[in-house]
């Protein structure tokens, strides 16, 4: 385990050093607002303690990130392998464009989280929000799975506006007593199945392993699932010369 | 219905004293435009699935093919022209978005044509190439301010990093998925010979062509499609897309349909789903946002690689150039109004941006006229069409150009503007095996490299005769440039003189 301290050190020296570290293992201490920390880094365990700058983990291609305080825009920005484990809130596009790995936040995640996020092959991007997540959550969404989990929600609808618009892939999944309305017409809404809730208890599980709580108690809520409404896709649109 | 019908634009001109019936026609038309009639004997047509591509006339052994635009026509109307009528009919029959591929052919001025080169004559003598060194090697990338020297008076080394080109040339953006495997190859091939980049379009990078990363531009798009560690890492440098000239303000779709197994590795989605690119990088609302997607990029790669930005060419973009520059990107990359695309709304390639060698002049100006333009180099594309298009380009400001259009004629391509269909007969615009196996990638790789050379010797000649020996001298000299029929407006934007001042 080798230490890091950024204090008030500009980015770009703060990730030299992380770079230059053979260590597998990295604490990275007093992170005032450091961008990219992490960033496509492969084979690195880093725990990151303040509140890392935008870009946390972007490009992420395996490493394990794990944050003691918020997180702030574009964490795991294009992911592609690795967990981000962020004891915290984290701001807006988290995820974005994440093609693996997984992204677990405790508390709240800001506007258009998990957008545009697609699987591929064995890569499938997992994105578990504890709290609540704003507008746009899962747009353009072409894959993979997010989780809000709505913690101290009381069972409110724990999205905001416009989720799930242009999606074309994927799930979401939300923990909520009703299933929520006003949603886009590219997207379906239903109560969870008993497969659904078989795909979530692993991420449900690791949640609670990270930050606490019962998971057998977290399972048992109602959830309700959003998927692509192939009847409102992009197809009859155009017209041309044949 | 009735008044859906539109008479076919192009009709097959057959001559029956020439055709041997071979049927070499019927086997090349992917558009099933050709048929042999038992009953008569004789090969007939059906001209309503014709794209005009010469595909049929360039291989009909006899030469008995030809084809021709229709004489038939609605009652002659200088505003409600035959196309506007036909596009009424067409949305109001389907109540589709009109669509279309490659470059705006709306008859709006051609800048190019309008400006004339100079030539010494007398003094200053002029330069013959092929005695005398003339140089055209092109460092695109951040040029130093200033000279550094450490306590000890040596040089510190503060360049940053560079893309040398050998010719002022490169292939600009089309992904693996809009053209074929072959075509893509047929570029790298050409890029790597050349000693100049190819640019792999935000479609990712096929494993087989990491190989020509070393003259490979990577692009990374809203869609983030195949972008990833090792694909950052492959290319010689790495483009931020943010607009194309063909469609400024509009994202990409390629349909499911076209996502095959091998477009599904590249693009690093799941065979068969759509892949949308978004307008907008939905991370990017500002210059600042820009900046922090730019410096991503150079942490991803230890700061080892310039990166570009790609800009369409649209009303604002001397200030939007001004902004790039500013974001730390090493190339701006601005992409003209007569851009290619292989499909872009008609209403929007046909209307919206402005021609490149406006904004050029314009972005120049503003970038020395902020003291800022050796902070960025200038790539200009969107529409090159020959060597004195390059030359007039460099001349108002380019430090190299982007070609698409003029490589894919190149490599086969007839412009027939039907690449959002998808059967592309010269195995460029297609996903299809068997049309793709008709373009050879030796051949296309080789006649690229033809071209590419051929404007390079006459880039040098035109060079020459101006009596100057190195590119530099040529790039942003605009007084080597004079403009014929230009009004004031035109001449003050282009900062050029009339002929005959």
């Amino acid at each position: 385990m080798t230490t890091v301290q950024a204090g008030l050190t500009y980015y770009k020296q703060v990730n030299e050093d992380i770079r230059a570290v053979a260590d597998s293992e990295i604490t990275v201490e007093n992170v005032l607002g450091q961008r990219y920390i992490g960033c496509g880094s492969a084979d690195k365990k880093i725990t990151i303690r303040g509140t890392p700058g935008n870009g946390l983990g972007q490009y992420l291609n395996g490493s394990t990130l794990e944050v003691f305080g918020n997180a702030q825009e574009a964490v795991g920005d294009t992911m592609n392998d690795g967990d981000i484990i962020i004891h915290g809130n984290v701001g807006d596009a988290c995820g974005y464009g994440m093609r693996g790995g997984r992204i677990f936040i405790q508390g709240d995640c800001g506007y258009r989280g998990g957008i545009h996020m697609k699987a591929y092959q064995d890569h499938f991007p997992v994105v578990v929000i504890g709290g609540k997540a704003g507008s746009f959550l899962g747009e353009y969404q072409a894959g993979g799975l997010i989780l809000v989990l709505g913690l101290g929600q009381d069972g409110a609808y724990p999205a905001s506006n416009f989720c799930g618009t242009g999606m074309h892939g994927g799930k979401i999944v939300l923990r909520c007593d009703k299933a929520p309305g006003g949603l886009p017409p590219q997207v379906l809404v239903r109560a969870a199945l008993a497969d659904d809730l078989d795909e979530i208890a692993p991420y449900i599980t690791a949640y609670c392993g990270f930050f606490g709580g019962d998971p057998a108690a977290l399972q048992a809520q109602q959830y309700y699932v959003l998927t692509p409404n192939p009847a409102a896709g992009y197809k009859q649109l155009y017209t041309y010369e044949d | 219905m009735a008044i859906d019908f539109l008479y076919p634009q192009y009709e097959v001109a057959r001559n029956y004293d020439r055709c041997i019936s071979c049927r070499a026609c019927e086997r090349q038309c992917a558009n099933e435009v050709h048929f042999y009639d038992p009953e008569f004997q004789k090969m007939m047509a059906d001209e309503s699935k014709c794209v005009n591509c010469h595909r049929c006339v360039s291989l009909c052994p006899t030469r008995a093919l030809k084809i021709v635009k229709t004489d038939h026509t609605f009652k002659e109307n200088a505003n409600w022209t035959g196309k506007a009528i036909s596009e009424v009919y067409r949305q109001a029959g389907s109540g589709g978005v009109l669509l279309s591929s490659m470059g705006n052919p709306e008859p709006y001025p051609i800048y190019w044509d309008k400006i004339l080169i100079n030539a010494s004559q007398v003094t200053n003598p002029s330069i013959d190439p092929l005695r005398e060194p003339m140089e055209t090697r092109t460092f695109l990338g951040k040029k130093p301010g200033k000279i550094e020297r450490d306590a000890n008076g040596k040089l510190v080394p503060n360049l940053s990093p560079q893309l040398a080109l050998n010719v002022p040339v490169m292939f600009s953006a089309m992904s693996y998925g809009s053209i074929s495997y072959n075509a893509h190859e047929s570029l790298a091939r050409a890029a790597c010979a050349l000693g100049t980049f190819y640019n792999t379009g935000e479609g990712g990078l096929h494993a087989d062509f990491y190989q020509y990363g070393a003259h490979t531009i990577v692009q990374v798009a809203s869609g983030r499609f195949g972008v990833h560690q090792d694909y950052l890492e492959a290319g010689a440098a790495i483009e931020i897309k943010m607009g194309q000239g063909a469609k400024p303000g509009i994202g990409g779709h390629l349909p499911g349909l076209k996502v095959g197994p091998d477009i599904s590795k590249t693009r690093m989605i799941p065979e068969g789903t759509d892949a949308i690119s978004p307008a907008p990088h939905h991370d990017i609302y500002s210059i600042e946002d820009l900046r922090q997607l730019v410096f991503s990029l150079k942490e991803a790669t230890g700061y080892k690689k310039p990166v570009m930005v790609k800009i369409a060419a649209v009303h604002n973009v001397a200030a939007i150039a001004s902004g790039v520059a500013r974001s730390g990107a090493d190339v701006i990359c601005i992409d003209g109004y007569r851009g290619g695309t292989g499909a872009a709304p008609t209403r929007i390639r046909d209307n919206v941006g402005i021609p490149i060698e406006l904004a050029l002049a314009a972005v120049d100006q503003r970038l020395r006229d902020e003291g800022i333009r050796d902070q960025v180099s200038i790539v200009v594309g969107g529409s090159i069409r020959n060597a004195a298009d390059l030359v007039k380009a460099i001349a108002l400001g380019a430090d190299a150009c982007y070609i698409a259009t003029s490589a894919l004629l190149a490599l086969g391509c007839h412009l027939c503007r039907s690449c959002h269909a998808g059967k592309c007969n010269w195995g460029i615009a297609t996903q299809r095996p068997d049309l793709v196996k008709r373009l050879n990638p030796d051949i296309g790789s080789q006649r690229l490299i033809n071209l590419v050379t051929a404007w390079d010797h006459e880039l040098k000649e035109m060079m020459g005769g101006m009596g100057i020996n190195s590119i530099e001298a040529l790039r942003g000299n605009r007084l080597m440039l004079r403009g014929i029929g230009l009004n004031d407006r035109e001449l003050s934007i282009l900062g050029i003189r009339h002929a005959g001042e």
